[in-house]
This record gives structure tokens, sequence and C-alpha cells, in this order.
């Protein structure tokens, strides 16, 4: 009875002192973790400095930025860099571009994967479903710089691949390269070659946990196996897709600077449906020098990601408590 | 005799299997994935027998899934070019030494935040997941290396900035919160220190969750150009990594083909475009032929569970 007691005594001040705080909790374990603190140590400077130094130099949004004058000593402006960048047509354009391209990026993939995912879990043979997964998810490995010389060498209009598929069929050539119209669908037929197969192992992990008596007795009862998938699995993916949605949902404000920039370069033509805010906030800065102003279209950028995740998660947290995502 | 239920299930069962429309929807899925597999490996195959093909039958005739006219030239212009070895040196010290870092800094951290008597855990994982919803951006980063570390042009731009990743420090954590407390905690009896427990006993029997963590992180150097783009100019060239010289190669040739006179020069002398495949296949070889020893481990790893904060 006693040593319940005391346990219980335990339990209420152990409590207690984690209620002390974010320091209180730091003291205690300096003092009784020293070990598990010092391996810390290494990973915690490492966030320092890659991570969270360069939020200082976000200061540079409200400066005009002198590379002689330096951080410090560059003249402050206020908002002009965000007026100039809001003004321009550009903002308009990559914006729209940004969102437009990873919604369609989002949606394709998605379907995809999970109609990827269904298939492999409803047909047979263990060799066959073997292969074919390994051979859809291998492109996720490829980086989007092999990717875009493929992708050159395939789209070519001499003698490239996809061309000379379509002369033979009897349609006309495709310039892509001088054709910006045709990349929104471009890139998403590269992004479903890229990512659906990838995309599908967690809906096909979700898939394998079902349970397998649901479907006897579904079967039994007389459902085909039609009725199976729309009855059964697809509301039962719901939850892992929702979630895998919000998440996405909270990136779309970040352009995939890796595809854009290997697949389009400095084409100009392009850049009238391609170009995103990744990719534009890089031409400034590297190509105009225009730091303070590159700085104001980042840092509207990360503001605007913040809020999308926060209020992705707010909308998840009331509609299915347990896929919030903190 | 009336049949026993068991049998009669089968039957059922059986019978519903027969039914045309299920058939169907067979057949419909083994079509798709089929399509779908042939998408996936065709660009695959179309590189490698390019670049085992003659340049000249590959600007007349285009493409093929075999090679028209087997030619070895263009690997022999890929092995002495001196810029793709160099690259290649300098791709394998990457993958290698940042992929033993990045291991070495997401295992202690993950693995502290794992254990539940360390109280800072929470505000270590809050301080870890904050860098992935809110970050300084492109610019940030930029002057904090060229105007700050001033690591510019120097190999460590290539491995520092990259060590850690939030979303794979989270994903190690998950990992170690599924491995049962009772290992640590009798060691602890036993006197052993955090450290200990974590070489011995707790990262022996982790080898999923390393092997997932360890492809993603040396996968992330392999396929590195971005870092080459931004902090390494012209006159640091063999600090370049393949996939940046694959980038340049691009560029290069897509300037030359656009001025005609000098393209057509250049033709049946220099195997360009057999040359640019064959690049291909030496840098995406090493990870298509580790591939499928590797797969069941990040499909193992992806499934660990969510990632929550």
């Amino acid at each position: 009875m006693g040593a319940v007691k005391q346990k219980g005594e335990g339990r209420k001040k152990q409590k207690r002192r984690k209620d002390a705080g974010l320091i209180a909790g730091i003291r205690y374990d300096i003092r009784h973790n020293p070990y598990l603190c010092l391996l810390c140590v290494p990973t915690i400077i490492w966030f320092v400095i890659f991570a969270y130094a360069p939020l200082v130099y976000l200061l540079v949004a409200f400066k005009k930025y002198s590379a002689t004058a330096g951080l410090w000593g560059s003249e402050w402006v206020g908002f002009k860099n965000f007026e100039a960048f809001f003004g321009s047509n550009s903002f308009y354009n990559v914006t729209f571009n940004t969102i437009f391209l990873n919604a369609l990026f989002i949606l394709a993939t998605m379907f995809f994967s999970i109609l990827i995912a269904i298939a492999l879990s409803e047909i047979s043979g263990k060799y066959f479903k073997k292969t074919t997964q390994s051979i859809v998810i291998l492109p996720h490995f490829i980086s989007w710089t092999v990717i875009a010389m493929l992708c050159e060498a395939l789209l070519k209009t001499n003698n490239g691949f996809v061309n000379n598929i379509l002369v033979a069929l009897g349609f006309e050539r495709i310039n892509f390269y001088q054709n910006a119209d045709v990349w929104p669908a471009l890139l998403t037929i590269l992004r479903i070659w890229q990512g659906a197969g990838y995309g599908s192992i967690v809906y096909l992990a979700a898939i394998t946990g079902f349970d397998q008596e649901m479907y006897e007795a579904a079967r039994v009862d007389g459902a085909t196996r039609g009725q199976c998938i729309r009855y059964l699995t697809l509301p039962l993916l719901k939850t892992t897709a929702v979630m895998l949605f919000i998440m996405n949902i909270g990136k779309i404000f970040n352009g995939d600077f890796g595809m854009i920039y290997n697949l389009v370069g400095t084409n100009s033509m392009l850049y009238r449906t391609t170009d995103v805010i990744d990719t534009y906030v890089y031409r400034m800065l590297v190509e105009s020098t225009n730091v303070g102003q590159s700085s104001a279209v980042s840092l509207w950028q990360s503001i605007m990601g913040f809020i999308t995740v926060m209020f992705a998660n707010w909308v998840t947290k009331k509609a299915d408590p347990d896929s919030a995502m903190f | 005799m009336a049949k026993s239920n068991a049998d009669l299930a089968f039957e059922a069962k059986s019978k519903i299997r027969q039914s045309a429309g299920d058939k169907a929807l067979n057949l419909f899925f083994v079509v798709f994935i089929l399509v779908f597999a042939v998408v996936c490996i065709t660009p695959f195959l179309l590189v490698v027998s390019a670049s085992f093909s003659d340049e000249t039958m590959l600007n007349k005739l285009g493409y093929s899934i075999f090679p028209r006219q087997f030619s070895l030239d263009a690997y022999k212009l890929v092995t002495t070019a001196g810029d793709i070895p160099q690259a290649y040196i300098i791709t394998i010290f990457t993958t290698v030494v940042g992929t033993f870092l990045s291991m070495f800094l997401t295992c202690t951290v993950s693995y502290a935040m794992s254990v539940k008597n360390f109280r800072s855990r929470t505000a270590l994982a809050l301080f870890i997941y904050f860098t992935m919803l809110f970050n300084g951006g492109l610019v940030s980063n930029y002057l904090l290396i060229k105007k700050f570390l001033h690591i510019d042009n120097n190999i460590l731009v290539l491995l520092l900035p990259s060590l850690c990743n939030a979303w794979n420090i989270l994903l190690m954590r998950n990992f170690f919160n599924g491995l049962p407390d009772s290992l640590a905690e009798s060691a602890k009896i036993d006197g052993a220190n955090d450290m200990f427990i974590l070489w011995k006993i707790i990262l022996p029997i982790s080898k999923p969750g390393l092997a997932t963590i360890g492809l993603f992180y040396a996968l992330s150097y392999w396929n590195e150009w971005y870092k080459c783009l931004l902090y390494i100019d012209t006159s640091h060239s063999k600090l370049y990594t393949l996939q940046y010289l694959i980038q340049r190669i691009l560029r290069q040739v897509n300037y030359a083909a656009n001025l005609p006179s000098e393209a057509a020069a250049l033709q049946g002398q220099l195997p360009t475009y057999s040359f640019r495949m064959a690049t291909i296949v030496v840098t995406i070889g090493p990870i298509i032929l580790l591939y499928p020893f590797l797969q069941k481990y990040f499909v193992q790893g992806l499934t660990v569970g969510s990632v929550k904060g």
C-alpha cells in the first residue's frame, strides 16, 4: 500500500516538474541525462547555423542590399522591395503558375498512386507483382538533371522519340521547346511518371493492412470485386488520402525548383506557363543580382507557406483530429 | 448431407471469381500496370541503347530500343574526357563522407528524442520541426554561405549545408520509438551510459531503419547539383558533381544545336548524343544496380508510420 502511495506521489511530483517549463526541463536533463544532452549537441549546432542563422538574413528583404555595405550597413527601405514585386506583372504570373502547377501535380499524382496501389493489390502472380512494383517506383530515384537530358532526347523536334511516334501515327510534329501551352500537361505527365509509383507505396501499405475478413464476407454476400473496391477499399483509403493531400497542400507555395530549372532552364519562351516563384527568385538573385527584392519574394513565399501549412493543419484538426500533423 | 459452412463459402467465392465483370476488371488492372511499367522502363532502355549506338545512325534514324549499329565510341569519350572521372571521384567522396556524417547527426539526436525520460524531447522535436514549416529560403541561405561562412568554391559547401534533414530525423525518431524500451532499461540498470546503449544495443537492432534513412541521404548526395549551381563557379570546375556536369553538358549542346553551321561541323566527329546518353548511364548505373537490394528497406522504412511532430 505504502509503496503504491509513494509511487503515486512521485508521479504527481514529476508532473509538476514537467510543468515548470523548458528551462527546468533542460536543467533536469543536464543533471540526469548528461550523455543524452551530449548526443544532441552536434545536431543542435548544425540547426542553429544552417536552419536558424539564415533567418537573420531575412532582414535583407527590408533593405536596399549592397554587397560592400553588407547586411548591417545596407540602407533600410521599409516595404519598398515588396511593393516592387506586388506591383509587377511577374507577381501574378509566378504565383499563379506555382499554385496551378502544384495543384495539377498533387491531384494527378494522387489519382495515379491510388490506381496503381489498387491495381497492385488486386492482381495475382507474386513475381509479376513484385517486378512491376519495382519498375514503377524506379523513376523516383532519378534526378531531374537526368530526366531533363532524357526529355531533350525524347522530345526533340527532329528525330525525337515522341515526335517520330506522332508522325508515324499521322499527327503533326510538336515543337515542344517553343510551345509554352503544352508544358503544364507535359510537366504533369513527367510528375506522374516520376512520382506516382513511389506514392503508391503508402497506399498499398494501407490496403495490405485492411481486415481481409471484411472482403471475404463481402464476396460471400455476392459483391463483385468492383463493388469491393468501390464500397470497401476506396472509403477505407480516405484517411490516408486526406492526410497526404493536406500535407501536399501545405507545400503548394513551394515550386519545384529542381524540376522546373532543369527542364526549362533559361528558355524564356516557356516562362509564361512554367516560371514559378522559386525559379523567379533564383533568376533575380543570380542574373539581375537584385538581392533585396529577391529576398522579399522569398520571405513572402515562406510566410504564405507557413500560413497554408497552419491552415491545412487546422482544417484537418477540425475534420479528423487523428490525422492532424501537430 | 448438408455441406459445411466453409465449403459453401468456398463454393460461393469461386463462383464469384468466375464472373465476367471480375475478369474484365482484373484484365484492366493487369493491362494498366503493364502499360505503366513499360512507360516507366522505356526511357531507360532508350538511353542504354543510344549510348551504345553509332552517332551518325542516331542522328539519321533517331532513338530505338535496340542499338542499330553497335559502337563503344561514347564510352571511350566518357572515360577519357577528364571531367567525368573527376566528377565521379567528387560524387563518390561526398556521398560516402556525407552519408556517414548525416547518419551520425541523425541517429544521435533521434535516439535522444526517443528516450521517454528525456525531458527536453518535445522542445527538441519542435525546434527541428519548425525548420520544416518556416525557413529562410534561397536568398538567406545564399547570403549566409557566401557572405558569412565563406565556404563557397569549397568542397565543404557540398557537405555541410545538407548534413541534416528534419524529415529524416523525425522518421528515425519514429523508428526508435517503435523499439522496446526494456532493452535500453536493462542495460541502464547494468550501469551502461546512453552513448554505449545507442552504439552497442540500439543501432545493431535498427538495421532496416538505418538502411532506409541511409539510402535517402546517400541519394540526396549522389543527386546533388543545386549546391554546385549556386556556390561553385567555373574556375573551380574540378569540384563539380556528376549531376551538375550533366546539366552543363545539356546546356552546352543546346547552345551548339542552336547554331546550325557549328552543329553540322560537329557531326560525325564527336559522338554528342550518344556521349550524353553514356553519361546518363554511368550516372544512374550505381543507383539501378543497388536498387533491387535496397528496395525492400525503403518500402519498409516508408511504412514505419506517419510522421507526427
